[in-house]
C-alpha cells in the first residue's frame, strides 16, 4: 500500500501553509515491521503453510513409521472420498485418523490457545511473565477438572461433558477473586493482580494436593499424568466440543486485537484514546477464562506455552496484537505438535507427558532470551 | 480551524466538580479536587500549576475523561463530557502522559499510528490503517521531527525523542485539545526548551487549546496565555501569569517567599528562588 500526499487531510494542508517541503512518504513507515493488509496476509498465509507441513511431517513419525506418499493418499481418501487406495480397515488408515490426527489437532488447538491467551493477558497485564499458569487461571480450571475427575462429577450431562464446565468455573471463579481484590483499591493495579496471582496458585496447588491425597489410589495415578500435561487419546467427537469453546474465545481476543495495542501504552493512555477500558478487560479476561478451562480439561496443565511463544513471535515478527495473536495462535500450535511428537517418540513405544518437554524446552529458552534481549522484553 | 464543528470561546466549563481517588462514600476531607469552578478558553495556552499533592494531574485525567467527577459537571465544547463515548472524547482531546512506558518492542511508528485509533470504529476496534492516516502520521512525524525514528523501538530511543513521539500520536489524533501532563518532567535544558517551542507553535498555527501540568513557573509564565494556581484541590488564582504570579499568592500556595521580577526578554514575570 503506497500512501500518497495527495490525500486532502487536515495535517497536509498544515504542513504546506507552515512552509515545510510536502517531502514524499518515506520509509519511516512502510518499515519492514509496520504492518499493512497485505504483509498480514503474507504472515499469515506463510505460518499456515508451515503449519501444513509440520502437520504431516508429525503424521509419519511414531512407534509404526508411515511413508508421506501414502499419508497424501490416506488424507486425500479420507477427503475427497476417492476411495482408490484401500477400505476403512486399513490399519495404517486407523492409526492415521483415528489416533494420531485427533492427537495432532488437539496438539495444535491446546498449544495455539495456550500462546494466545499468554499474549492477551501480557499485553492486559502490561506484563511479559504474565501467562495463564503464572496468574493462576490455569490452577483454578485445574482445580475445577480435578474436583470434576475425583468426585465422578466428570460424567457426561447430555452430550456436554461436565469436565470443561468445571474447569471453566474454576479459572472463572480464580478470575473473579483476582478481580475483587484489585479492586478493592482504585482502578486496578497490575502488580496487584501478578501477585495474587502467584498467592492464587499456591493456594489452588494445595487444594488439589489435598484432593489427590484423600482420593482412591487407582484415581491418582491418571491424575498425576493429567497434571503433568498430557494430550493422549482424544476422540474426534470430543474434539468437536473443544473447537466449539476455543472458537467463541478466540473470536473475542481476536476482535479486540487494536484495543490490546492501545492497552500496551496503559489503562488511562488508552482510554484516552478511546477504549471502553473496563468492558474491553472484562471481555478478554472473560474469553481467557474460557480457553484456559476448555484447554486445561482437556490436556491438563501445560506450562511454558503461554509465556515463551508469544515472545518468540514478537520478537520476530510484530508486537501488533492484529497479527501476534494469529501468528502465535499459529506458531504455539506447531510448537506443541512438534513437542507432543517428541513425547509419544523419543522413548517409542512408551511415552511422556508432553508438559515435561515444553517445560525442558521453553525454559531454557526463556532464560536465554531474559539474559539476552532484556531491551526487547521491556525488562530494563 | 481545521474541523467542520463550530467555534466555541470556551472550550472547557467546569463546575463544581469536586473527585477523590477510591470509594465512593469517603469523607469530603480526602477530596483531591474540591468544588472547582473554572472556564478554560479555546485556542489558548493554560498551565495548571500548584504544589505537588495539589490535583494538577488529577484535574488534567478529568479533561481527557480518564476518570470521572464524583460531584459537579465538566462540559466540553458545549457538549457534557459523561455523556460523550470515549471514542468521541478521544477523537476532540488527546493527552500526553507524564511518561511513557513501553513494555514490549512497539516502533515509534506504530506509536504514533495508534493516535488514529479513534478515528476507526469496527468490532471492538478492530481496523486497518488507510491512505490517510498514514499521511496524517507521516506529517506529524515530521513535525515533531521524529520522522527518522520511525523504524526504531519506543525503548531504543531518548526520553526527549520518546516525548516528541508522543506529542505525533496526540497530534494524530487530530483534537482540538491538547493535553499534557509536565511535558518538560524529565527532559534536560535544550529538549525543555525544544518542547516548549513545538507546544507554542502547534498552538499558534493549528489553532489548539492547549492545557499543560508543570511544575516550572517560569515555563508556564513564557509559554502560557493564562495560568490556574491550584491549592490543596481548590482553585487559588486564575489569569494571566502576570496577574498570578506575585510573590504574595506564589508564597501562599506554595508556602515559601520567592522573588519575582521580569525576564529580560519577555517582560513576563520571573520567579526566583531567595538565597
Amino acid at each position: 500500500m503506497k500512501p500518497t500526499l495527495d490525500v486532502p487531510s487536515p495535517a497536509a494542508s498544515q504542513a504546506e501553509r507552515s512552509g515545510k517541503p510536502s517531502v514524499p512518504i518515506q520509509r519511516a513507515l512502510t518499515s519492514s515491521r509496520t504492518l499493512t493488509r497485505s504483509r498480514w496476509w503474507l504472515w499469515i498465509s506463510s505460518g499456515c503453510v508451515v503449519t501444513v507441513v509440520v502437520v504431516v511431517g508429525c503424521l509419519g513419525l511414531g512407534t509404526q513409521a508411515i511413508p508421506y506418499s501414502r499419508i497424501i493418499a490416506i488424507i486425500l481418501d479420507a477427503v475427497v472420498g476417492t476411495s482408490m487406495e484401500q477400505d476403512l480397515g486399513d490399519p495404517t488408515s486407523i492409526i492415521l485418523l483415528q489416533v494420531r490426527m485427533p492427537r495432532l489437532l488437539l496438539a495444535f488447538l491446546v498449544g495455539g490457545s495456550l500462546a494466545m491467551v499468554g499474549v492477551a493477558l501480557q499485553a492486559l497485564l502490561r506484563n511479559p511473565l504474565a501467562d495463564p499458569f503464572v496468574i493462576g487461571i490455569s490452577s483454578g480450571a485445574a482445580l475445577g477438572a480435578a474436583i470434576a475427575l475425583l468426585f465422578g462429577v466428570g460424567i457426561s450431562v447430555g452430550s456436554i461433558s461436565a469436565l470443561p464446565v468445571c474447569a471453566f468455573a474454576g479459572a472463572l471463579f480464580s478470575l473473579i477473586i483476582m478481580y475483587r481484590i484489585s479492586s478493592a483499591q482504585f482502578g486496578f493495579s497490575v502488580y496487584t493482580l501478578l501477585l495474587a496471582g502467584v498467592v492464587l496458585n499456591a493456594i489452588f496447588s494445595a487444594f488439589i494436593m489435598f484432593l489427590t491425597s484423600i482420593a482412591e489410589p487407582n484415581r491418582v495415578y491418571g491424575m498425576y499424568a493429567w497434571l503433568m500435561g498430557t494430550l493422549t487419546g482424544p476422540e474426534w467427537s470430543t474434539l468437536g466440543m473443544l473447537v466449539l469453546y476455543l472458537g467463541v474465545g478466540l473470536f473475542v481476543l481476536g476482535i479486540h486485537a487494536q484495543s490490546l495495542n492501545l492497552l500496551t501504552l496503559g489503562e488511562e493512555t488508552a482510554r484516552s484514546l478511546g477504549v471502553e477500558v473496563e468492558r474491553v478487560k472484562k471481555s478478554v479476561f472473560l474469553a481467557s477464562a474460557l480457553l484456559t478451562g476448555a484447554v486445561v480439561s482437556f490436556s491438563g496443565i501445560i506450562g511454558f506455552v503461554g509465556l515463551i511463544i508469544p515472545h518468540a513471535v514478537r520478537l520476530v515478527v510484530s508486537a501488533d496484537h492484529r497479527l501476534l495473536l494469529p501468528m502465535a495462535g499459529l506458531v504455539g500450535g506447531m510448537f506443541l505438535m512438534l513437542a507432543d511428537t517428541v513425547a509419544r517418540t523419543a522413548l517409542s513405544p512408551s511415552e511422556f507427558p508432553v508438559g515435561v518437554i515444553t517445560a525442558l524446552v521453553g525454559g531454557p529458552i526463556f532464560l536465554w532470551l531474559l539474559t539476552t534481549r532484556q531491551t526487547q522484553l521491556g525488562m530494563k | 480551524m481545521m474541523n467542520d464543528q463550530p467555534h466555541f470561546n470556551v472550550a472547557y466549563s467546569l463546575e463544581n466538580v469536586s473527585f477523590s481517588y477510591g470509594r465512593r462514600n469517603r469523607a469530603v476531607s480526602e477530596a483531591v479536587l474540591n468544588d472547582l469552578s473554572c472556564l478554560i478558553l479555546s485556542g489558548r495556552v493554560l498551565g495548571i500549576l500548584g504544589p505537588n499533592g495539589s490535583g494538577k494531574s488529577t484535574l488534567l485525567k478529568l479533561l481527557a475523561r480518564v476518570f470521572e467527577p464524583q460531584q459537579g459537571k465538566i462540559e466540553l465544547l458545549g457538549d457534557s463530557l459523561s455523556s460523550l463515548s470515549q471514542l468521541e472524547v478521544a477523537k476532540r482531546v488527546a493527552l500526553v502522559p507524564q511518561e511513557t512506558v513501553q513494555v514490549f518492542p512497539f516502533t515509534i511508528s506504530e506509536m504514533v499510528m495508534m493516535g488514529r485509533s479513534p478515528h476507526h470504529q469496527g468490532w471492538g476496534g478492530w481496523h486497518w490503517e488507510d491512505s490517510q492516516d498514514w499521511a496524517i502520521a507521516q506529517n506529524a512525524m515530521e513535525e515533531l521531527d521524529v520522522a527518522h525514528l520511525g523504524d526504531r523501538l519506543v525503548t531504543e530511543v531518548s526520553g526527549g525523542e520518546r516525548q516528541r513521539a508522543v506529542i505525533a500520536r496526540a497530534l494524530v489524533q487530530e483534537p482540538q485539545v491538547l493535553l499534557l501532563d509536565e511535558p518538560t518532567a524529565f527532559l534536560d535544558l535544550h529538549h525543555q526548551l525544544d518542547i516548549a517551542r513545538i507546544i507554542k507553535r502547534l498552538n499558534r498555527d493549528r489553532g489548539l487549546t492547549v492545557v499543560l501540568v508543570s511544575h516550572d513557573l517560569n515555563l508556564a509564565s513564557q509559554y502560557c496565555d493564562h495560568v490556574l494556581l491550584l491549592n490543596h484541590g481548590r482553585l487559588a488564582a486564575m489569569g494571566s501569569p502576570q496577574k498570578v504570579l506575585n510573590p504574595e499568592i506564589i508564597e501562599a500556595v506554595y508556602g515559601c517567599s520567592v522573588l519575582v521580577d521580569q525576564h529580560p526578554q519577555s517582560g513576563l514575570p520571573r520567579v526566583s528562588l531567595p538565597v
